[in-house]
């Protein structure tokens, strides 16, 4: 206690960075007793990783630690795994639930700290073998529920409740720890209803009343500014504006939010195609994918463009493709060119000649044992019977064939790799990507969507996928919708760009506009 | 000493490549062979022997391809395919048929029972993906207690196979002698020691190679890529528009009607029908002679198959000799249900693993 007037969190020109690639540069922030910090950014702007560092997460430690420093109470703490933080007075609740259905929200809250008797087995046999003590379990939680201010009962069963409990339950678990001085929550409005997050939002108000400090992460901006103290906005590592919250309403956060660069950002050769017709158009679209669910969408796409779909995570526009190439289900009307897709059937999309690159390379996009001659031409044999040599009864696989479109699409994609034989299990992020175009290429379809092209490859490899699309794209006349999180991709690669938002289109401008704008429509029907 | 770090990663890797278990068992095999003389064992006698049994067991390894290939994960039901092979055999002999006749047509009327038995447990095994390998046990458990009870139901009259006594239910063990016995095995044979009634089984050998060829063609098809992309990744699978329960259940046919078919060409080496539990010793030893051959458990070649078998039947059949001649006391049942259980052991560690890792 000898200096009183030190924050209760400062962290220090925190950098890190991931085998090279810089997520967080020189972040500084300050944090007093009693304070409510809403952390806003968008995805991928560093705010996980943040929150990881100060919790002390192994993945952390295991990519080579992080620079700078962290002060709780003054004191540099360095924290080797989230038990050192949790004994620092650090509770975090997670975006996904970690509780036990069967047990009761009493149970789960004290879960193996729970008050114990002696017995007289325990006696003989060591504290292991204590009984619990269900009276002190019922009192300790009661009172951590009552430090949120709602009323949920010790007695109910996980299983049983609304989410809204739920998320109520995992942060009275965080309350009940005795020296809990600092509490993350990780979105933790995303899932409950308006009135839940609402009640939420006062627990979070009562908490800061008893001293405690939070740190708030969410993509509704409105509940920051409505219960924070003061906001921090993060983009691309860095923070680029940290002040009161009072001194800043929504149209400016979003700015700060998406607006890297207005000035030089420059919607590259985006085109208007004024007669071009219709070639897909969507109605009433809705598509069960968990964690992006599609909710009512009616889209258009024009022949020959390129459209992008952009919006933050989990506002469904990934469930569009999946819903429309039948990897989830979905209902609603899609007509292609005039004619009805059947949903739920990749092969009709496929025959159709639709193509589709997932988000999910490793897992949907390839075969990751298989060599990349398999990879690049497998779709291309199923659906189109390509790369096949016939012998009357029966089709066999033309190896040489399937080498030679290999081997094509190995160059035009400069694709690195010891040869057309190596498995893709043993490429790159980037040349998986590119595998996965080449895949789509070799069907050449008269239509493509590629969602999240760009996740989780490096600079160089980002801009020559988006040249090839657009090379694909003018050369071969073939209508592209990109879907991904970063705008600024969408705007130099796009014609148009649509935002979903809440499962449905918010709307849809020229790419040329500014990121203001795509800001606004990204938060405007945010659930 | 870059030389030797060089060196020490290409042992390393060739390990790998190898797999440690293979290895061992390899280096078993070899020591068995180099023993047998010095103990005085006839080595001729025991290669021969080890071929003949080869070209008994072969076709039951090459069984488990099609549905490995698949992502079927290991046949632990062959004793369905199993079954359905001895319907066939007992049916034909039932009718009348003897001789080479009779062999193929317990094959013909084996497939079926195959093809429908085969069709319910892919259907199962559809709908518990994931978990393959232990419903596959049970099911293979079930049956063969299912059919203890029919081999005593069904009204077989033929006096070859039924109780002398009362003249109803089937044997437990059936001689085929005038029926399949050695119906391959005596298309061309070469005398190894005609004394001791030794040939090299050129039919048997013959027709797993059709057999073989017929699989290996097969994975080169349309369909063949198909399935084997199914087992690599079904969710690349599906999202390339391949109906993926089909292509499993098509893989288990397949699996169980080379089942059938393997039994009977067991059995025409062997020269006797097994019925009622024996079909559960075949198992463990046609799962784990794969396993040595190389085969992960979504992966498998012919290779690994020859491999396999050439290496599970040597120790089998060489252990007995050598070690008995030496410490006077049989313990190839032993040996074998180590070396059967240990490989099914290490490839179950090796699936852990593999679903680890994706």
């Amino acid at each position: 206690m000898e200096n009183n007037n030190a924050p209760l969190l400062e962290m220090r020109n925190i950098k890190k960075d991931f085998f090279g690639n810089q997520v967080l540069t020189d972040i500084n922030l300050t944090l007093q007793a009693g304070e409510v910090l809403g952390l806003v950014g968008e995805n991928g702007a560093g705010k996980s990783t943040l929150m990881k560092i100060l919790f002390g997460m192994d993945v952390i430690r295991e990519t080579g630690g992080y620079e700078g420093e962290v002060l709780i109470d003054g004191q540099e703490v360095k924290f080797s795994d989230p038990f050192d933080a949790l004994a620092a007075g650090i509770g975090m609740v997670h975006q996904e639930f970690s509780l036990i259905p069967g047990f009761t929200a009493a149970e789960n809250i004290l879960l193996n700290r729970e008050p114990t008797k002696k017995g007289i087995v325990s006696e003989a046999f060591g504290p292991r073998l204590n009984t619990l003590d269900y009276k002190e379990i019922q009192e300790r939680s009661a009172k951590a529920i009552d430090k949120m201010g709602v009323k949920i009962s010790g007695d109910m069963v996980i299983s049983d409740m609304p989410v809204g409990h739920k998320q109520f339950t995992e942060i009275a678990r965080e309350l009940s720890k005795e020296n809990l001085k600092l509490l993350i929550l990780d979105e933790p409005t995303a899932v409950l209803t308006e009135k839940e997050a609402e009640a939420l939002l006062q627990s979070i108000r009562n908490m800061a009343a008893q001293g405690i400090s939070v740190i708030f992460i969410t993509h509704r901006l409105q509940e920051i500014l409505s219960v924070c103290d003061k906001v921090v906005i993060m983009r691309d590592g860095y923070v680029v504006k940290d002040s009161p919250a009072s001194e800043l309403d929504v149209p400016e956060i979003t700015r700060w939010m998406v607006g890297r660069n207005v000035e030089s950002a420059h919607a590259a050769e985006a085109r208007e195609l004024p007669d071009a017709r219709t070639i897909l158009s969507i109605r009433k679209l809705w598509v069960d994918m968990p964690g992006e669910i599609v909710r009512n969408v009616d889209l258009d796409i024009k022949e020959g463009e390129i459209l992008g779909i952009g919006g933050l995570a989990g506002q469904g526009k990934l469930g569009i493709p999946n819903g429309i190439m039948g990897l989830y289900e979905a209902g609603g009307t899609v007509e292609f060119d005039g004619k009805p897709i059947p949903l739920n059937n990749p092969r009709a999309c496929l025959s159709a000649s639709l193509a589709f690159v997932s988000e999910d390379r490793r897992g949907v996009g390839l075969l990751l044992d298989e060599s990349l001659e398999w990879n690049v031409a497998f779709s291309a044999m199923q659906i189109q019977n390509k790369f096949l040599r016939n012998f009357g009864l029966f089709k066999w696989r033309d190896d040489g064939a399937i080498r030679a479109v290999t081997n094509k699409y190995i160059d035009e994609l400069k694709i690195k790799c010891t040869g057309s034989r190596q498995k893709a299990k043993e490429l790159s992020g980037g040349n998986q990507q590119k595998v996965c175009l080449a895949k789509a290429f070799a069907l050449e379809p008269r239509f493509l969507f590629v969602a999240e092209p760009t996740r989780g490859i490096d600079v160089g490899a980002k801009a020559l996928v988006l040249e090839a699309l657009k090379r694909f794209n003018r050369e071969f006349g073939v209508t592209v919708v990109v879907i991904s999180s970063e705008l600024e991709e969408l705007r130099q690669t796009c014609d148009r760009i649509a935002i979903v938002s809440g499962g449905k289109i918010a709307g849809i401008l020229p790419a040329s506009e500014s990121s203001e704008a795509f800001g606004t429509l990204m938060v405007s029907q945010v659930v | 000493m870059g030389k030797t770090l060089e060196n020490q990663s290409t042992v390393r890797g060739f390990i790998d490549r190898f797999g440690m278990p293979r290895l061992i068992i390899a280096a078993f095999v070899v020591l068995l062979f180099v023993m047998a003389p010095i103990v005085g064992a006839d080595l001729t006698m025991q290669i021969g022997n080890v071929i003949n049994r080869f070209s008994w067991n072969a076709i039951l390894v090459l069984a488990m391809v099609p549905m490995i290939q698949s992502g079927c994960s290991l046949n632990f039901g062959i004793p369905l395919g199993i079954l359905s092979g001895l319907l066939g055999g007992t049916l034909s002999i039932q009718l009348g048929f003897t001789g080479v006749t009779s062999f193929f047509m317990a094959i013909l009327l084996a497939t079926p029972f195959a093809v429908l038995v085969g069709g319910g447990y892919g259907w199962l095994l559809n709908k518990i993906k994931g978990g393959e390998m232990m419903i596959a046990t049970y099911v293979g458990l079930a049956s063969i207690a299912f059919m203890c009870m029919m081999w005593l139901l069904l009204p077989y009259t033929s006096p070859t196979m039924v109780w002398g006594l009362s003249g109803k239910g089937l044997r437990t063990t059936i001689s085929l002698e005038g029926f399949y016995d050695k119906a391959l095995a005596n298309f061309l044979p070469i005398p190894i020691d005609p004394e001791n009634g030794l040939y090299f089984p050129t039919g048997s050998i013959l027709f797993f190679a059709i057999l073989a060829l017929g699989i290996w063609a097969f994975f080169r098809t349309k369909t063949g890529t198909a399935m084997t992309a199914v087992g690599s990744n079904p969710l690349f699978a599906r999202a390339a528009g391949i109906n993926v329960n089909r292509m499993r259940l098509l893989s288990v046919i397949m699996s169980t009607w080379l089942g059938a078919v393997g039994i009977l060409v067991y059995q025409q080496g062997f020269g006797f029908m097994q019925l009622y539990m024996a079909p559960n010793n075949m198992t463990l030893p046609t799962v784990s002679a794969i396993l040595i051959g190389g085969a992960a458990v979504n992966k498998a070649s012919i290779p690994n198959v020859i491999i396999g078998t050439i290496l599970f039947q040597s120790i089998v059949t060489l252990t007995p000799t050598v070690v008995t001649a030496m410490i006077h006391m049989d313990i190839s049942e032993v040996v074998r249900m180590i070396v059967s259980n240990g490989m099914i052991l290490y490839a179950l560690t090796r699936v852990m693993k593999g679903e680890g890792s994706r």
